[in-house]
């Protein structure tokens, strides 16, 4: 026992260098919400837990394997059971559990209780970017990565927020309840945002459900975390908390812009007009599969240029985009674009990489068929 | 404490079965072969040694095979960006890793060492089934084959994790995939008839005076799992006819838009695969329980409860698929009865490794190699466990799930766990299949290499994972390159020193000190008493099994 405040020094001195290094970036965020916070909670009680169990369990161990060696002349004893000590180490650690059990069973309960939200923001996942709707305000658009491919391929020095940016993160107010209602349109995706501690799986066929309620105003990035295919490290998730008066006057400008956007379904658009927006569009939705000059990645993903069939049946060329095709990886465009862009993708598409089709499809046209 | 019960069988009965056993040479003298030479005699053999063998080298074939796509793997993740290959190959490597690992290394090998050493440690002149046993094992290599030769496929190989997840894998996939599916039926075929054979053998060969509860650890634990492997193996082919359905006949088990169900995909999945973790690892308990004992000098502690902890956790691995499933939108009843029986495993798997270390205690321990790869088992096995008991806590999977803090916890539990055990098996064995003690300072170097090596490793990914980083992603954000980089520079380490490990085998096999029989003094199974290395028919007369007290 002489060296007992070395060791109360050392084992303090451990703690403390783990629960420092643990801070930061090493370990769960903290987060944003009361329930990210209960959820850092449990994972430290836990780890705790683990910890005690570990140092216990480990230092018999050691103490065994030095103290009984053989070549120190240790002479082995005979016992090989007790019930006593066997009816204890069971029974310990199922307490231990049941402590554990119940806290986490609360916070689950509270993950689960999703009504009565403030606002409703269907999650759509993509191969591979991510879009949102706010339901009820007709407001809609999608999220892709904006990391330049230079930066991908070494060729330029990587951004601060390499991977984890956008070109339109999602915007949510802070201090409302927002639910999210997550599904898919082709493979499972899982929207994440570890601030958040939302995490939850879309997929295709199913509407799941979560919520937040984020306390500060802010920029949280996460990541799709189910193998969705080949662009799968290349789908971040950005969200946007602010004052609920900045989000409202957000909101309200995005509808005013919406409603412009629909106006323009009725009226002739010019061939550069269509051009131009078209190719936004494709690089934007279509250039992930299909790729930025259409030659696509056969034999999944079929290569736009060199494929008669698509050209010569101008009918079937605007079905597969509205419709998708039964059985492929090709989705339904139908409620994910606008008339708009629908038009001008599928012209872009006809007339982009030598495809020189000369014909244009019109937003009206469209707009009719979808009705 | 049990009443002592008559054997099952007369031992007259069991000479003529012996008889039957070694064929058409019903003469035969042990240790020498009398069948075809050269190749043939490979592909033709049923005795359960040569079978071992075959097994065992095909294990050692396929870990190197999917360590190089380990290697793949986090040589493109040294550093962020793509440096080595693109995202389609990147997403292969993952994937092939992991099916060639699970189902071409962790699973033969310890199918080889049931080959080798369950006749032996019951008394038993071979398997029941010995020519089953040779069809079992030469279905791999077939099946191995063709899975490896989708990588050269127009497309590639499969790109959609091991766990294929429909509709990834199924509409999305690539044209390969019907070619992956039947590789997988192979290797589904050959463990259920291996299976089959281990439980024929264990009810039926055992040495007369042999009862249930006098078997070794190892034995138990082999029988335990193959009713798992009979009970999993073909709900694994009913999900994947279900997906070559779905991709050739138009049915859509697991298309949405055709009125299927995704997420019925992952519960028949994980009702197979959570089993198959365990497939994974019971043999392992065996091996640990069968070498601590010995370089303790002392018997094991407890030894019923091991066996009825290793029968709740056979029984307990039915229970608690969906815990790989806490983000998918289930129920709250299912989340809580989830989360709750995935909790109480921690309860038999405490006890296994309590009762090992009350082996230890007051025991007089030496650190031969074998036990020093068991005593890593004990250390880095439960540090896997710990994890797991987090990933457990429902509401803190939300987090924890699909990152890099799942990978560490499964390598743990695989890694140091199972492929640990394997490898104090072969330390501890290898006297007995070739007569030559395995090179101690060689041992040690492969042994500590590994250790530094398999930490190095994995331990990161823990950090990575809470830190917010995706599993199987080819290129990732900047704040995670430090933990990547320690990571892949670890595992550069453990793969190389592999090579010591292949090293010391063949030095093994070609010489060394001579082992006797009872090779390490304080062992005391029936493989024993057989002279090292074991002829090739042992046991055509079963021995006199004197049964301690338990």
């Amino acid at each position: 026992m002489r060296n007992l405040p070395g060791v109360v020094a050392a084992v303090g001195g451990s703690v403390w260098l783990t629960r420092s290094t643990l801070v930061h970036g090493w370990n769960m965020p903290l987060g944003v919400t009361a329930l990210s916070r209960d959820i850092h909670g449990l994972h430290m009680t836990i780890f705790w837990i683990c910890v005690v169990i570990g140092v216990v369990v480990f230092g018999v161990m050691f103490y065994s394997l030095f103290r009984y060696r053989r070549s120190k002349g240790a002479k082995a004893s005979l016992f090989h059971e007790n019930t006593k000590v066997e009816v204890i180490w069971t029974a310990v650690p199922l307490l231990i559990l049941i402590g554990m059990a119940l806290p986490a069973t609360a916070t689950l309960k509270q993950m689960y209780d999703a009504k009565d939200a403030d606002l409703d923001v269907m999650v759509t996942g993509q191969q591979w970017r991510w879009h949102y709707e706010y339901l009820g305000e007709d407001v809609a658009f999608t999220s892709n990565l904006t990391t330049p491919r230079d930066q991908i391929d070494g060729l330029a020095a990587k951004g601060e927020n390499y991977l984890l940016e956008v070109d339109e993160p999602l915007v949510l107010p802070v201090g409302r309840k927002v639910r999210f209602l997550l599904t898919s349109d082709d493979v499972v995706h899982s929207w994440w945002v570890p601030d958040l501690a939302v995490k939850q799986d879309a997929i295709p066929g199913f509407v799941n459900e979560n919520w937040v309620r984020i306390e500060t105003p802010g920029t949280y990035r996460g990541q799709c975390t189910e193998l969705c295919g080949r662009n799968h490290g290349f789908m971040p998730v950005v969200v946007e908390a602010m004052e609920p008066e900045a989000f409202d006057s957000w909101l309200a400008e995005r509808k005013q812009a919406a409603a412009r956007e629909a106006s323009g379904v009725d009226r002739e658009w010019t061939m550069d007009e269509l051009m131009s927006r078209g190719q936004q569009v494709y690089e934007s939705i279509c250039a992930s599969c299909h790729q930025v000059d259409g030659s696509g990645s056969p034999p999944v993903f079929p290569a736009l240029t060199n494929n008669p069939a698509l050209i010569a049946e101008r009918d079937r060329h605007i079905a597969t985009v509205i419709n998708g095709v039964a059985g492929k990886p090709m989705p339904a465009f139908s409620s994910s674009l606008s008339p708009v862009e629908i038009a001008a993708v599928i012209t872009y598409e006809r007339n982009a990489w030598g495809n020189d089709t000369g014909d244009s499809v019109q937003p009206s046209e469209i707009q009719a068929r979808l009705e | 404490m049990a009443p002592k019960l008559p054997p099952q069988l007369p031992p007259q009965n069991r000479v003529e079965q012996a008889g039957d056993a070694s064929g058409t040479a019903g003469h035969a003298d042990a240790g020498y072969h009398h069948g075809p030479k050269g190749l043939l005699r490979w592909l033709l053999t049923t005795n359960h040694k040569e079978i071992g063998t075959l097994y065992l080298i095909f294990s050692l074939s396929m870990f190197f095979i999917g360590g190089i796509f380990a290697l793949v793997v986090r040589a493109e993740l040294f550093q962020p960006g793509l440096q080595l290959v693109q995202p389609e190959f990147f997403n292969q490597m993952t994937t092939m890793h992991g099916l060639i690992m699970v189902f071409g290394a962790v699973m033969p090998g310890f199918v080889g060492l049931a080959n080798w050493m369950i006749p032996l440690q019951i008394g038993a002149p071979d398997m029941a089934l010995p020519r089953l046993n040779n069809f079992s094992f030469w279905l791999l290599p077939v099946a191995f084959t063709l899975l490896l030769s989708t990588l050269l496929m127009p497309g590639g190989g499969p790109n959609f994790g091991w766990t294929f997840y429909a509709p990834l894998s199924t509409t999305y996939s690539p044209p390969s995939t019907t070619f992956f599916i039947l590789s997988l039926h192979m290797a589904g075929i050959s463990s259920i008839l291996g299976a089959i054979n281990i439980i024929a053998t264990i009810l039926n060969l055992r040495a007369p005076g042999m009862r249930m509860m006098d078997m070794p650890l190892f034995v138990w634990t082999w029988l335990i799992t193959a009713f798992l492997l009979i009970a999993v193996m073909p709900v694994l082919a009913g999900v994947i006819t279900m997906m070559l359905l779905d991709i050739n006949f138009g049915t859509s088990f697991f298309n949405a838009a055709g009125g299927g169900d995704p997420v019925m995909f992952q519960h028949i999945f994980w009702f197979f695969g959570h089993p198959e973790v365990y497939i994974m690892i019971l043999p392992a308990f065996g091996i640990v329980s069968a070498i601590i004992p010995t370089f303790a000098r002392k018997r094991l502690f407890g030894y019923a409860s091991m066996v009825y902890a290793t029968s709740s956790i056979a029984i307990l691995s039915f229970l608690v698929w969906a815990h790989h499933m806490f983000a998918v939108g289930l129920p709250l009843v299912a989340e809580l009865f989830f989360m709750y029986t995935t909790m109480l495993i921690a309860v038999p798997t405490g006890v296994k490794v309590f009762n090992w270390i009350a082996t230890l205690f007051q025991g007089s321990i030496s650190f031969e190699t074998p036990m020093l790869f068991a005593l890593a088992f004990v250390v880095l096995f439960s540090i896997g466990g710990f994890s797991g008991l987090m990933l457990a806590i429902a509401p803190a999977d939300f987090q924890y799930h699909d990152t890099y803090f799942v990978v560490a916890h499964f390598h743990y539990v695989l890694v140091p766990g199972a492929v640990f055990a394997i490898m104090a098996a072969v330390y501890y064995w290898l006297p007995k299949w070739t007569g030559h003690y395995p090179n101690e300072r060689l041992g040690r170097w492969h042994f500590w290499t590994s250790v530094v090596g398999v930490n190095l490793t994995f331990f990161p990914m823990h950090f990575s994972g809470l830190a917010g980083m995706p599993r199987r992603i080819p290129d990732y954000a900047l704040q995670f390159a430090d933990f990547n980089m320690a990571s892949s520079i670890g595992a550069l380490l453990f793969g190389t020193s592999q090579l010591l490990f292949v090293l010391m085998i063949i030095k093994c096999v070609r010489g060394g000190e001579k082992a006797p029989a009872k090779a390490w003094d304080g062992a005391v199974d029936l493989e024993w008493t057989v002279p090292s290395p074991a002829p090739l028919h042992t046991f055509e007369t079963p021995p006199r099994f004197q049964h301690q007290e338990h």
